[in-house]
This record gives C-alpha cells, structure tokens and sequence, in this order.
C-alpha cells in the first residue's frame, strides 16, 4: 500500500502517537491509563507506519530489536521488584524516593512507575514481534 | 527471612531475559541456560531445607495482607516438585546441546524453555487460584510456542490440537473460577480452604468442582480427556517432547490434588468415587492403547495416559499413605517417563526414525544403551528394586487398607500390560535384528551430551528405589500437610482453623 | 439484568463451541475467541451486579466510597483479556505459518498426527 496520503499522515501521526502514549502511560499512576495502554497506543504508531512505508523503514524508526525491548522491560519489571527484597520487605512491595534535582523542586517517585515502563516496553516489543514478522511473511 | 521463596518464578524470568537480550551471541545460549538451571536447582534445595526446619513458609507479594494480594506458599510438596522441576531444566539443558539446531535456537528456543520452568514453578507455588490460571498460561504460551518451533507440518498439525483443547481447558477452569468467586467472594487457596468449611449449600461448590476436574483432566489428560496428547506429543524434537512428557501432564495433576485435598472437601464421597472411576479407566485404556502401537514417542505417550491414573488413584484413596504414594509415583514417572522419551531421541539421532518396526540391532551394537533403556523401563514396570516398584507398592498398600479392591486389581493388571509393552519395545528394538535396508550405513556413536541426561536420570531412578526408606518419609511429611490444611492455612493466613 | 446476561452468555458459549465444531481452522480461532468472551462476562456477572460508583479513592481519603463496585472480578476480566489477547495473536501466526506449509483451512486435513 504506497498511498502518499497514508505515508504522510503515518509520519505525522508517529511522533503524536508516542508522546501521547507517554502521557497515557505517566497518567495512569492514579488515573485510567497505564503501561498496557499506553504500549498499544506506542505500537499502533509504528504500525501505522509499516502498513504506510513498509516494515523495514518501520524497523529502522523503531531503532531497537523489537525482542531486546522485550527483555530490557521485563528486566525493569523484575528490579522495581527485586529492589524491595533488598530493603527487606517481601518482593515487589512499593518503594518511594524523593529525587531531588534542585533545592527546591523535588519529584516524588516510586517502584509502580518502573513496573509500568516495563510493561509499556513488553507491550510494545510484543506486538511489534509479532505484527512485523507476519507483516514481512507476506 | 523468607524473602528466597519467590525465587524459583523470578530466576527462570532472568535467565530468560538474559538469553533475550543476548540472543546475537548463540554460543553463550545454552551456556546461560544451563548455569540457569543449576542456580534454580541450588535454590529450590534452600527452599526445601528452609520448609524442613521451619514449616510451610508463606510470602505476600508486595506487601498486601492474605486474602486479598497474592501469596506465594511452598509446603513440601511444593519444594519437591521444584527440586524435581530444577532437576528436568539441567537434564533437558544439557539434551539440548547438540539435539536443538541453530535454526531453532535463533528463534528464540532457550528464552522459552525458561519460561516454561518459570511457569511450571510459579504453577507449584501459587496460593491463589487465579494465579494458578495465571501461572498455567504463562507455561502454556512458552509451550504453545516451543512445540510448533520448527515449523514442520506434522508440529503444525499437533500444536493446533494441543492449544485448541488446552484454550477450551483454560477457559473452562475460568469460568469456574467465577462461579466461585461468585459464592464465596475469595480465591485464595488457604481462605477458600477455611471459608468453604462452613458452607451451608454445597450444591454450586459441586459444580465448581466439576469444573476444575474437567479442566485439570485435560491438562493432566486423564481419561476421557486425553486423546490430544498422544496426537500432539510426538512431534516436536525430542528434548521438547521429553520435557512436555515429563512436566506438563504432571502440573495438572498436581493442581488436581492441591486442590481436592484443600478446599473441595466438602462432598467427599462423591469426588473420591468419581477420581477412582477416572484413574481406572485411565490406566486401562492408556495402557491398551499402548499395545497397539509402533511409533516409539506415541507409544511412550499412551503410557503418560496410563500412568496418570496411578497419581489419581492415589488422590482418590485421599488416605496418608496414598497421597505420599501419589507424590511418590509423580516423581518417579517424571524421571523414568522422560528418560524414556529422551532414550527415543537418541534412538531417532542414530537411526533417523522412530518406527519400531524399521529398527532393530540395538543390543548387539548399542549394548550401553540398552542398559540405559532397561532401568526406566521396568522401573515403569514396576520391577523391585527401582523407584516404580516402590511408587505402586506403596499406593497398592493404601488400596488395600481402605479395602478398595477393584482399583487394587486394575493397579496390578496395568502393571503387567505395561510390562508387556515393555518388553515388547525391548525384542523390537533391541533383541530383534535389524531389518536390512541395502545400503551398510557406518554405525554413529550418540554424542555424550546426549547420554549424560540419560544417565544422571537413571542413576536417579536407582538411588530413589535404594535410598527409599529416608525419602519416603519426607513424602509421608509431605502428604501429612496436605492431608492436614491447618498448618497451611495458619502460614498463609495466621488463624486456626 | 442478570437474567439477560445469563442468557447472553449462554449464547456466546453456545456460539463459541458451534464455531469449534465447523471444520474451518479460522471459525476454530473465532470460535475460542467467542468462547474466552462469554468466560469473562460469566466472571463479570457471576461477581455480582451492583449500580455503585467506580472504587476510585477520593482525594484524602484511606477507601473507597461506601458504595462501590467490587472491582476484583474486573481485574481478573482485564489479566484474561490480556492473555486471550496474547494467545490470539499467537493462534493467528500459527494460522499463517500453518496455511503455509499445510496449504489448507481445512481441520479434516490435518490428521496426519492421529493414526
């Protein structure tokens, strides 16, 4: 499918799609929304963008091994749990920091935040495996 | 602290993110996978030792009090199926060093098999019922995926059998897990276990526990619910079938008795009947199915069958004794059963087929292999000293002391069918001699990673029929706190029952 | 309400296993997916219906208003719709790489494991 009209708006709506994902996905924290949601959103850009161009072009935006995000979002998953037995709670118990980046400003962070990046990355690193491979089949 | 029992689930997890993320460099693979597997194996003996000293160890996942997060619980006879569990992962690991091509590798093989284990152990830890469905998923998607690797067309064809009725399975036991969440508002083990006690109507809590029966009885594939097994296990290479063999069948049994001695006890007399009912005719039409056949992997198939019925008959006895006999026939039957399967791949490697009737020679040239190939066979058989004898000693003792004669009898008819089934691969496999083909192929020698599982798996098999007598104890332990919830609940929920 | 959405999800069962039954690899995904949908209404309805609020907790307060749904049976429904949606995804390659090598839709074709 080579329709200019789709190539365009796949290009333009790619960079809307990720930054909204990022709000859904920071959102959810105590709203609906959420990594799961959020990695749909991120997804569906890149595959508009593979049914507009082709997935090879969609492969080189994406700019990471669709397997390794995968893995790099399980691996965050699994230390934001990993990090309460080291403070002697029992496993995936919600820790929360303060990060400090001036005096004054002060973020307030905790484990559930990296748990949902690393769902956003599974989420997306799945779909992304699964539609490309059946994408480049064809 | 008690912070080690989760560990069994996470480390299988990052292994298998390890081998995701390295999945360029496909030497390190099974590298990795290995090491893996041992540090389960290490682990899983901690956790034992910690159960031994200090009782059943409960743990509340992030933090969150009993009935309400997660909780992950390890008894003995959960800690045993993980040591069992680690000790398959090191076998199939080492199989798979020149069994599994690069091909196959490159498709990610390892990050599954580890999945798979996670799965299973997280099957075996579980105090909740949803996570048990959870934890079902997570080992049947890795093995959704591992037996159509390959893309063969008999793979092919078995996998869309094996996930159609192992879907159908899932979302039977789902539904029951509604209606019970629906009647008593709580789904985990150790709560439903105290709260269905004092159930006025038992009526619905039947149909639930129709609803699990069914689905474990396929996942376990009792009869009559177990005819994709033998249609599907045969196909993919010999490292997957063997592990599929060996573990998965057993994971939906272990749910069986996990959740018969627990919280459906209401209406005994019913279930116990209808799970002899189940063990009998799974072990008679398992075995003569067997008979019939001359595909080596299908006719091991038909035997998981057979041998399914001896865990039920075990659960259905529901005496001490039975259970620790149950627990004692899982472990053996995983050992011989994929050693067996393990023993076929090294048949196929050396010969490029498993029909039994274009093979034959084997003694005469391969006589370590027959060796090999007789401990877990008539160990299945049920042959003193080896662990298969003890397993159905001990389960046909129980039978007798609650006077339940007929299942007693099919037990020891079974045994002598499977015998014969035995014997009858030994004189078409080995004593038979080779059917000439024309051509004088030199003979292959197996490759020693091939033989090294096989024997650290018999050696096994001996050492459980020598060293009964310490390890039938701790099983008898074992079936005390299964026999007994209240220890269980206690650690999970901190009240008496 | 409840007595439409029993025999709703009764249709959908009912639905879900005929499509099973069709001897067409593509009416069997269909089929499973009809079937993980009635599941999921059946938890939803048999947790019990309830006209409550969502149990959001309000601002500067410790738990939800008095009346409020039970919002188990929906997270349970959320975890089995993402593993239906996984499990999808898989049968469909699975349909694709099949219809490759197999060359068929038919269910009646693929009995080469059975004999």
């Amino acid at each position: 499918m080579k329709s200019l009209i789709l190539r365009i708006a796949a290009r333009n709506l790619l960079p809307l799609f990720l930054i909204i994902s990022v709000v859904v996905l920071l959102r959810g924290h105590s709203a609906p929304g959420g990594g799961f949601i959020g990695g749909l959103l991120a997804a569906a850009g890149f595959i508009l963008y593979a049914i507009g161009f082709d997935v090879k072009a969609a492969r080189q935006k994406l700019n990471f091994n669709a397997v390794n995000l995968i893995g790099a979002g399980l691996l965050l998953s699994l230390l934001s749990g990993l990090l309460s037995i080291y403070r002697g709670a029992p496993f995936s118990t919600i820790e929360f920091f303060t990060l400090k980046i001036a005096s004054n400003v002060s973020y307030a962070i905790s484990t559930p935040l990296f748990f949902d990046i690393g769902v956003f990355l599974v989420v997306v690193g799945v779909l992304l495996t699964v539609v490309f491979s059946l994408m480049e089949e064809q | 602290m008690n912070a080690l029992i989760p560990f069994p689930i996470l480390l299988p997890l990052f292994t298998a993110i390890i081998l995701m993320l390295s999945l360029r460099w496909q030497t390190l693979q099974k590298y990795i996978s290995l090491a893996g597997s041992i540090a389960l194996l290490i682990i899983s003996i901690l956790i034992f030792a910690q159960i031994e000293s200090k009782g059943i160890q409960a743990v509340q996942i992030g933090n969150w009090p009993a009935p309400f997060g997660i909780t992950i619980v390890a008894d003995l006879f959960s800690a045993i199926m993980i040591i069992v569990t680690a000790i398959m992962g090191i076998a199939i690991n080492i199989y798979s060093f020149s069994s599994i091509d690069i091909n196959r590798q490159r498709f990610g093989y390892y990050p599954l098999l580890n999945g798979l284990l996670m799965g299973v152990c997280g099957a075996f830890l579980t105090g909740d019922v949803f996570n048990l469905y959870v934890w079902f998923e997570v080992m049947l998607m890795s093995s959704f995926v591992l037996m159509v690797l390959g893309g063969e067309k008999a793979q092919m064809e078995g996998g869309i059998k094996y996930v159609t009725i192992n879907l159908f399975s899932s979302a039977i036991y789902l539904s029951g897990l509604g209606i019970l969440y629906g009647q008593i508002g709580t789904l985990n083990m150790a709560d439903l276990a105290f709260k269905i006690r004092t159930l006025p109507d038992t009526n619905v809590l039947n149909i639930v526990a129709m609803l699990f029966m069914v689905a474990f009885g396929i996942k376990a594939a009792v009869f009559p619910m177990f005819f994709w097994l033998p249609a599907s296990y045969h196909t993919p290479p010999a490292a997957v079938s063997a592990i599929f063999a060996g573990l998965l069948t057993k994971v939906g049994v272990y749910a069986m008795i996990r959740s018969f001695s627990l919280f459906f006890v209401v209406d005994v007399d019913f279930t116990r009947i209808l799970i002899l009912w189940i063990a009998g005719l799974s072990m008679l039409s398992g075995v003569l199915a067997a008979a019939t056949q001359y595909e080596f992997r299908r006719l091991l198939s038909f035997h998981i069958i057979s041998q399914i019925g001896y865990m039920i008959m075990g659960l259905g006895l529901s005496s001490k004794l039975a259970i620790a006999g149950s627990i004692f026939h899982i472990i053996h039957n995983i050992f011989a059963k994929t050693n067996l399967f393990l023993i076929a791949g090294v048949v196929h490697r050396l010969k490029g087929t498993y029909d039994l009737k274009k093979l034959g020679g084997f003694y005469k040239n391969y006589p370590i292999l027959a060796l090999l190939f007789v401990i877990p066979a008539f160990s299945l058989a049920g042959i003193p000293p080896l662990s298969g004898f003890w397993a159905k000693f001990i389960l046909i003792k129980a039978g007798l002391e609650l006077q339940q004669y007929v299942i007693v009898i099919v037990a020891l008819i079974v045994s002598i069918l499977t015998l014969y089934s035995m014997t009858k691969i030994w004189a078409e496999l080995f004593l038979k001699a080779e059917p000439s083909t024309g051509d004088n192929k030199p003979l292959l020698k197996p490759e020693l990673s091939l033989l090294v599982p096989v024997v650290l798996l018999a050696g096994l098999t001996v050492i459980i029929g020598i060293w009964t007598e310490p390890f039938f104890n701790i099983l008898m332990r074992a079936a005390e706190q299964l026999i007994n919830p209240a220890e269980y609940i206690h650690a999970v929920l901190g009240v008496q029952l | 309400m409840d007595i439409i959405l029993a025999f709703l999800i009764g249709l959908l069962y009912a639905a879900g296993i005929y499509s099973m039954l069709r001897r067409s690899f593509i009416k069997l995904v269909i089929g499973l997916l009809l079937l993980s949908q009635a599941t999921n209404l059946l938890i939803f309805t048999a947790g019990g219906l309830t006209r409550a609020v969502a149990p959001l907790v309000p601002d500067g307060e410790k738990i939800p208003p008095a009346l409020s749904a039970d919002p188990l049976p929906q997270a349970l429904i959320l975890t089995a719709i993402v593993i239906s949606f996984g499990v999808l995804a898989f049968m469909l390659v699975l349909l694709h790489r099949s219809h490759q090598t197999i060359g068929s839709d038919d269910l009646d074709k693929m009995k080469g494991t059975d004999e």
